[in-house]
């Protein structure tokens, strides 16, 4: 495996730092919405979808080692140990899994860096990954039956969905607007 | 600094950190075990005299336990509803539980003491390939872009409602990305220019 360069610790701490700052800020409200969306799983796309699998998921990975050591960084201002044990925990713990996926599919989907194909792996990526280990997770702890855990997690999909929309659209205008991938 | 840490006088803040988090690790497996809800009961007391010991104050042990209320009340409705009200108060008491003694190590250790005892632990890492010091340069950046990044938001923010176009997430996010992706670059160089080795 290739050795981190200084520029890459750079970027991951800049991407961990910009989820965090994303679960700080007050929900950003759009344009053609009512309700305004937490960003946080934006961010975990957005890492994914600019810095790559590999970096992507470290980055988050970070962020978690941060969220563990008791910072309140995760939206709503939670942190610490509890989190990881309590029942949304899975969601948060599936940050780095989906960063890395959407990194992963970013990377080996057809026309890469174009819109829809980041889209799709913003979408399949983020939302995909980071369910699949917070609902198990949610059903485990809170002993719900797995049905019943997946289909209360179902409300949040659209909002979701728009978030990787937004995400897809803010990694390709930046790919263009700051190619970073010819130095990878 | 931020953090949850409150400072306080006691032998719970004095405790080693290592071994708390190592304490937490164990209770919490061995939770997993325990569905007597008598037993379970009793841990919470106990649980609660540690946050007496540590002299936090009670407001402090709410604040933790408040965001999980209704869900501690849904959980034991669901399995009390379905499995008898034994199983229901002992799997709300042991999440509670749980989550308070993780609260207890949160609100009595300082986040850098852990972040220190996590660079040791990754120490160990290292022929699996973990750099520790790579790590913690990154940790240490990511604490002190946090703050900068959020005056960048207030600044980006202002001029977008300058603009009118206050209300739309991506005239927010892009502008963020490729401001921060050129101070990135600067850092890196930065670093590189002050001798900083990868290696």
């Amino acid at each position: 495996m290739k050795p981190l360069t200084t520029r890459d610790l750079v970027h991951c701490a800049l991407f961990a730092a910009i989820v965090a700052v994303l679960g700080l800020v007050p929900p950003i409200p759009l344009g053609f919405l009512p309700v305004p969306i937490t960003a946080q799983l934006m961010g975990v796309m957005l890492a994914g979808a600019v810095l790559g699998a590999r970096l992507g998921g470290l980055s988050l990975l970070l962020f978690l080692l941060l969220v563990a050591a008791g910072l309140p960084l995760l939206s709503g201002g939670r942190g610490g140990f509890g989190v990881f044990l309590g029942p949304t925990g899975g969601f948060a713990i599936g940050f780095a899994l989906a960063a890395f996926t959407v990194g992963w599919l970013a990377e080996r989907l057809p026309r890469r860096g174009s819109l829809p194909s980041l889209f799709v792996a913003c979408a399949l990526g983020g939302i995909g990954a980071d369910y699949a280990l917070g609902i198990p997770w949610l059903s485990m702890v809170s002993g719900l039956p797995l049905e019943k855990a997946a289909l209360g997690s179902l409300t949040f999909i659209p909002g979701d969905l728009i978030k990787a929309g937004v995400a897809a659209f803010a990694a390709a205008t930046v790919k263009r607007a700051y190619p970073l991938a010819a130095a990878h | 600094m931020l953090g949850l840490y409150l400072h306080r006088d006691s032998p719970v803040h004095a405790f080693p950190v290592g071994w708390k988090l190592a304490a937490l690790a164990v209770a919490a497996t061995g939770l997993f075990f325990v569905s007597n809800p008598v037993a379970i009961g009793a841990a919470l007391v106990g649980a609660l005299g540690l946050f007496a010991l540590a002299r936090l104050p009670l407001g402090a042990v709410l604040g933790q336990i408040r965001p999980l209320l209704p869900v501690l009340v849904l959980l034991f409705a669901v399995q009390a509803a379905f499995a008898g009200w034994e199983t229901g108060a002992a799997t709300a008491g042991r999440l509670a539980l749980l989550v308070l003694l993780a609260s207890l190590v949160t609100l009595t250790t300082r986040a850098s003491d852990t972040i220190d005892a996590l660079e040791r632990g990754l120490g160990w890492l290292r022929p699996l390939g973990v750099n520790a010091g790579k790590v913690s340069l990154m940790l240490a950046l990511t604490i002190r872009l946090i703050p900068v990044l959020l005056d960048l938001v207030q600044e980006i923010r202002m001029a977008q409602r300058a603009r009118g176009v206050e209300r739309s997430a991506l005239a927010l996010l892009v502008p963020l990305l490729v401001k921060t992706m050129r101070m990135a670059d600067h850092l890196s160089d930065a670093l590189e220019a002050r001798g900083y080795d990868p290696r």
